[in-house]
């Protein structure tokens, strides 16, 4: 009854056999061990499995593997290139955007899918960005500044 | 001052890179070889005698490994007041009664979580549902169902606080205000929800990683549960996702999985799902306020009662400190002469009540800065300048309390005052509100009866310079791990990135109490202060030894520079005095241990944070539906160590607390929460999320590593006020109950608008 799932994670081709029944999340967490994507509510309304599935902001949780066949995603392991972390990670970093963690993967997906959409965003579009992902530690606007600083361009993308 | 080279500096989190890779391993992503799934079978009544549990279905089925129920455990009951056996009432795994819905019953162990849950579904009990009591104020009548037997009214702890005679002060006051609120509860809405994994072994040997405040606590806990030795308990905590004060107590998923890995010597583990997190684990305690408080004309406040009636939910967890913490916070931050405190912690069928966040301050800080803002509205006196007359001062003893050293409210208030004139006149239906709040950094109690000092740390240095710091702190995303790696760093005289920190590991770090009461900074600060300074004088007796100086000149160490203090230019490598150090003490790296334990420091804490708060809204008066534009924050935590730190746990607590003022709120329905999701349950988001400005005021608090003290909790207390102050300047309705919702405020409204007519 499985069936056969065929994915691009982080530019990574694979082949891997699923339940009907399996999301999305656990194809990647429970099949491909990439659990830097987390599970805050399993209901699509808390934003910690946000990942990038053929370059939108989607909620791994939201929709089946099956549904993602052929699709070509990025999860918070790929936005580095090499060891060298991409300008929202740097920012971030910098920025203390995030406190546990946990809401973090989330929310560096959504606002690299939001980045990649709209490379020059208004505060309010970040806000909007974020809006479907909860952050329980740190009140989101150290996000807001890490984002706007990229968008400034105080950080160069990785070669 | 910036003679510091570490602290105060802005510095990426220690554990910065991992998170924002995704490399981080929590509790939720662990899978070992082997790993079985547990599920929690919880009951659906609100009162019931459990006649009977039938497991033979569930047992039968395919995959599944083990089933427990009460039966397979000790019976005995646990809670975190283990000096308090008669408040030890928890079984977790109920054996004859279950007291709320989500009490758990049975917990079953397979090989993957759908079939778990399938199992659940194959448990058959036999309940016999007993009448069941939901609100404190019925639950004290003479004739209520009995939650716990024997207990009288169902009061399961009442605290008194008293000083100076309240009822002759009272005659004197020209002016005197009743006035009754109701605090309602919050979820703590960790992103993680609470999740353990428990391998025991053949050997009896059990190690549990799991996502908790407090790995001490849990070791404990633990042992008391399943007769095993302490030590034979290893506690790990992994990057924990949130705790916010519900993860220090031993929870359903870690004491389910230990019971069904010592069924089976396999590791088991247990994720509670979002559902279970807000229906079956603690949740902040909802208060029954009733205030008076007296004045002079000129605005001296010269006598407060205060009387509280708390909903306790089914079991006593660490609601008794709540309700002890809401009573001495009432009196906070002024300087009453004469105070009265009566708190009633009541037992109802409903989800257990607890610490959260603030832990009863709050609450307290709601109803008596709403009332402060009645009184100074009575007496025709600004806000302000009431908060001003009568704010706590450095050097203050609480009568019989506490005693507070540093104190920086006054320059905080200078500071809101002048942000208030700034903003100047606002436009129509905009109200700014403020509120003035105190905290904690850290409890002196030992209800939990530890031998040990409350908090230790080890330092060791080892041949290359690498400095590995063991502690039993807890970072739980507030950065405890960065701030004492900071504070070893600047008192060894190295650089951050020298620093290893290893915590939380009962296993290799000295017991710490964990990270509640906002007591990491300076307790854990000031044990790790002092073993890295045990360190430091043994490196300098080598570098006298080399260097010879006149015995007149000092040592210390810099930037990893080991050198005179008068002549910081003549000195020696740090990683040079490290090697001849080693050498010279046979090969044996260099150990520094430290504790801290307070003493002398009154009953409460060896010291307290400032701050007043300044919230501005924008109500629509057409909808009742406001709008949190601003909130800035004058506050003063002594020396600031690590200022990422801070802002975060600034802007955090206004989401939090914010929150709780606007739009946090579990409603139930005969014991049944009613928005058990994150769909359903009102939490800030981005777009809600007001503008955040912080004002820092600079103290500096003895007691304290380098003079820090909290920057955690402290700033939950004052948004719910501020907000509800905000919002009477905005359109004149006053809210007392919380949250403060649309509905109520254009009900209000309405009622004013009829009045008027
Ligand atoms: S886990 Fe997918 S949105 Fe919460
Ligand atoms: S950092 Fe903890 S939920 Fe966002």
């Amino acid at each position: 009854m499985k069936k056969e799932l065929k994915l691009k994670v982080n530019g990574q081709p694979y082949d891997i056999f699923v339940k009907p029944k399996t999301l999305l999340v656990e194809a990647l967490r429970d099949h491909l061990a990439l659990t830097g994507t987390k599970r805050g509510c399993n209901s699509s309304s808390c934003g910690a499995c946000t990942i990038m599935l053929n370059g939108m902001a989607v909620k791994s949780c939201s929709i089946l593997a099956l549904q993602a066949n052929g699709a070509e995603i990025v999860t918070i392991e790929g936005l580095a290139k090499g060891t060298e972390l991409s300008p929202l990670q740097k920012a971030f970093l910098d920025h203390g955007s995030y406190q546990c963690g946990f809401c973090t993967a989330g929310m560096l997906m959504a606002t690299t899918a939001l980045l990649t959409e709209n490379p020059k965003p208004t505060k309010q579009e970040i806000k909007e960005g974020i809006d479907g992902n909860i952050c329980r530690c740190t009140g989101y606007n150290s996000i807001i500044r890490a984002v706007t600083a990229v968008v400034k361009g105080e950080y160069k993308e990785a070669k | 001052m910036s003679e510091y080279s570490v602290i105060g500096k802005r510095v990426h989190r220690v554990d910065g890179p991992e998170k924002v890779t995704g490399s981080a391993k929590y509790t939720f992503d662990l899978v070992l070889p082997g790993m079985l799934y547990g599920k929690v079978l919880r009951s659906p009544h609100p009162h019931a005698k459990i006649l009977k549990i039938d497991t033979r279905k569930a047992k039968r089925l395919v995959g599944v490994k083990a089933v427990v129920t009460g039966k397979d455990t000790l019976g005995h009951k646990q809670g975190i007041w283990r000096r308090f056996p008669e408040l030890c009432d928890e079984e977790i795994l109920c054996r004859e009664k279950v007291r709320y819905i989500g009490d758990p019953v049975a917990a079953v162990a397979a090989i993957d979580e759908d079939t778990a849950e399938e199992a659940l579904d194959l448990i058959d009990v036999e309940y016999e549902p007993l009448p069941a009591v939901f609100d404190p104020l019925e639950a004290i009548k003479e004739d209520a169902p009995q939650v716990h037997d024997g207990i009288e009214l169902n009061i399961n702890i009442n605290r008194h606080i008293e000083w100076g005679d309240v009822d002759e002060a009272f005659k004197k006051c020209d002016h005197i205000r009743e006035d009754q609120f109701k605090c309602s509860s919050q979820a703590h809405v960790c992103m993680e929800t609470h999740d353990a994994v428990v391998s025991y072994d053949y050997g009896g040997k059990m190690t549990v990683w799991t996502s908790t405040q407090s790995s001490y606590y849990i070791q404990r806990l633990m042992a008391d549960m399943t007769g095993l030795r302490e030590g034979d308990i290893r506690v790990i905590k992994p990057p924990t996702g949130g705790g916010f004060g519900s993860k220090f107590e031993l929870d359903s998923a870690q004491f389910c999985a230990a019971i069904l890995s010592m069924k089976l010597c396999k590791p088991v583990k247990i994720v509670l799902s979002r559902e279970e997190e807000f229906t079956a684990t603690k949740r902040r305690t909802p208060m029954y306020y009733f205030l008076k408080l007296g004045a002079k004309k000129d605005g001296t406040l010269l006598a407060k009662e205060a009387r509280v009636i708390t909903e306790g939910g089914a079991y006593t967890a660490m609601g008794a400190t709540a309700l002890y913490l809401t009573g001495f916070f009432s009196s906070f931050p002024y300087k009453y002469p004469n105070y009265r405190y009566d708190g009633y912690r009541v037992y109802t069928n409903t989800a257990v009540t607890s610490a959260m966040r603030g832990f009863g301050a709050p609450q307290s800080t709601f109803v008596g800065e709403s009332q402060l803002d009645m009184m100074a509205e009575d007496l025709g006196i600004d806000p302000i300048e009431i908060r001003r007359k009568n704010g706590m001062t450095p050097n203050y003893e609480v009568p019989g309390q506490a005693f507070i050293q540093s104190c920086g409210l006054h320059q905080c208030l200078d500071k809101i005052e002048e942000h208030v004139k700034e903003r100047g006149k606002l436009p129509p239906n905009h109200g700014i509100g403020v509120s003035a709040y105190g905290f904690m950094s850290g409890g002196i109690f030992n209800w939990f009866d530890t031998p040990y000092a409350f908090s230790a740390a080890v330092v060791r240095i080892n041949i290359d310079g690498k400095v590995d710091l063991f502690t039993g702190a807890c970072d739980i995303g507030q950065g405890s791990d960065t701030t004492l790696s900071m504070i070893c760093a600047e008192e060894l005289g190295v650089k951050l990135e020298d620093i290893r920190i290893h915590a939380a590991d009962t296993g290799i770090c000295p017991p710490d109490l964990g990270a509640w009461g906002s007591r990491e900074t300076l307790m854990n600060g000031n044990a790790v202060k002092r073993a890295a300074a045990e360190c430091k004088r043994q490196l300098l007796e080598f570098a006298a030894a080399k260097m010879a100086p006149n015995i007149a000149y000092d040592f210390d160490i810099k930037d990893r520079w080991v050198h005179l203090v008068d002549r910081p230019e003549r000195g020696v490598s740090y990683f040079d005095i490290v090697k001849e150090a080693i050498r010279g003490k046979d090969g044996n790296a260099i150990m520094g241990r430290g504790h801290y334990t307070p003493h002398r420091k009154g009953m409460i804490s060896p010291a307290y944070s400032f701050g007043v708060q300044a919230a501005e809204v924008a109500v629509d008066t057409e909808t009742g539906r406001y709008k949190l534009v601003n909130v800035t924050t004058a506050h003063e935590s002594g020396t600031v160590i690590n200022p990422v730190g801070i802002e975060g746990q600034l802007e955090g607590a206004i989401m939090m607390a914010g929150g709780y003022g606007f739009c946090e709120d579990q409603p139930m329905d005969e014991g049944k929460i009613l928005n058990p999701s994150i769909a359903d349950y009102k939490l800030i988001r981005s777009l809600d999320m007001p503008e955040t400005d912080i004002l820092e005021i600079d103290t500096y608090e003895p007691e304290g590593p380098f003079g820090a003290k909290e920057a955690g909790e402290g700033l939950t207390n004052p948004t719910a006020g501020a907000i509800g102050n905000a919002v009477y300047k905005a359109v004149g309705v006053r809210i007392n109950d919380l949250p403060i919702t649309p509905e109520k405020v254009l009900k209000a409204l309405k009622e004013k608008e009829k009045k008027k007519k």
